[in-house]
């Protein structure tokens, strides 16, 4: 009855088992801890682009701001490693759908949504998570995954708050999911 | 040593470093299927299990790997870059990601991946992360006194339990176990 999710176009191939998947994101996981001595992270590049953008229009506000201010005291804040690792997310995402026939621009979306609602809601959830990333200092990859794996407190207490937010909050949107 | 504790991490070396291990990143996301929002908010409907069952997989796997690493003496895992806890902004923080996350059916990491396959509504998500992030510094001199609520310094669940490192890691272990036991058996019976 419940049959985990597959892609809908009949040319893509499946999805790939979870427990193997996941073991390959953990390898990652290990291998930036070894070779880099931090883990992966994804929210720290957009907020250091945003920042940036932001710099061209009012430097003094930007450098003057006790939150972002502090990346520009070396320099571009983009010469950055989570910088070039979001570019490679972008890139090996990229040619893992492209071998698996898995690229096709669309807005998805349940069927009870218009793709006009699916992306005002995509912006809202977007916003609130630009936010909350800088609040926690870190999103999924950076406290749950990454600090979750180095056993640390505040980081489990991240991941279990992020769940329940998302339960708390699912049934509001059910219909931007499921039919 | 590795990379950040030698001080190298921000140079063009640790900048290649950090991109190939973000292709790995991004591939493995995009072969888990989250390229897909429909894929990941369905876990909050409970009508799909892949969330939870890659995210502890991974973390199980190398909450493991350091310890066995560090037991053989292969690598210093306290070399590793720890983030401190602040309960206040990271459980308020938590929440609110949450909700952004059900919402919007990304998060930064699977939006990038999303984006990648072509999602319009992963790259209206990323942007809008931007100008999330943007708010958040405009409003610090209001936001910024929650940092130091909850504030305790790097502390781990060894520390908190009282357990040592290698059993603090078997019982996570043991506890997704359990979980995808629970997950296999009750919610992806037909």
């Amino acid at each position: 009855m419940n049959e985990p999710l597959q892609p809908t176009s009949p040319r893509a191939q499946r999805y790939w088992n979870p427990y193997v998947a996941g073991f390959g994101l953990g390898l990652t996981l290990l291998i930036s801890f070894v070779a880099l001595g931090v883990g992966l992270g994804a929210s720290g590049s957009g907020a250091r682009l945003a920042a940036s953008a932001a710099h061209t229009v009012a430097p003094e506000a930007v450098e003057a701001n006790g939150s972002i201010g502090p990346w520009f005291e070396g320099g571009s804040p983009l010469a950055y490693y989570l910088v070039f690792m979001s570019l490679g997310t972008l890139l090996g995402g990229f040619v893992s759908a492209l071998f698996a026939r898995r690229v096709s621009v669309a807005v998805e979306r349940g069927s009870g949504v218009t793709p006009h609602t699916r992306l005002l809601l995509a912006l809202a959830g977007g916003l609130l998570v630009g936010f909350a990333s800088r609040m926690a200092g870190g999103c999924t990859s950076g406290q749950a995954l990454t600090g979750g794996a180095l056993l640390l407190g505040g980081s489990w207490a991240f991941l279990v708050a992020l769940f329940a937010g998302g339960f708390l909050v699912a049934p509001l949107v059910r219909k931007e999911w499921i039919a | 040593m590795n990379l950040f504790a030698s001080g190298a991490l921000e140079t063009p070396f640790g900048w290649i470093v950090a991109l190939l291990v973000g292709l790995a990143f991004g591939f493995w996301l995009e072969r888990a299927g989250f390229g897909s929002s429909r894929k990941l908010a369905a876990v909050f409907y409970l009508r799909d299990f892949a969330v939870v069952q890659v995210m502890f997989t991974a973390l199980a796997t190398a909450a493991l790997g350091l310890v066995a690493l560090d037991v053989a003496g292969l690598f210093d895992a306290s070399r590793v870059y720890r983030m401190e806890t602040l309960l206040a902004p990271q459980i308020l923080g938590g929440l609110i990601f949450g909700v952004g996350f059900v919402a919007g059916g990304w998060c930064p990491g699977t939006a990038l991946v999303g984006a990648a396959s072509g999602k319009i509504d992963a790259l209206a998500f990323l942007l809008a992360t931007l100008i999330g992030s943007l708010v958040y510094a405009a409003f610090w001199p209001q936001l910024s006194g929650l940092q130091s609520v909850g504030a305790c310094g790097v502390v781990t669940l060894p520390e908190i339990f009282h357990l040592s490192t290698g059993v603090t890691a078997a019982l996570v272990v043991a506890m997704a176990l359990v979980m995808f036991m629970a997950i296999q058996r009750f919610a992806l019976r037909r």
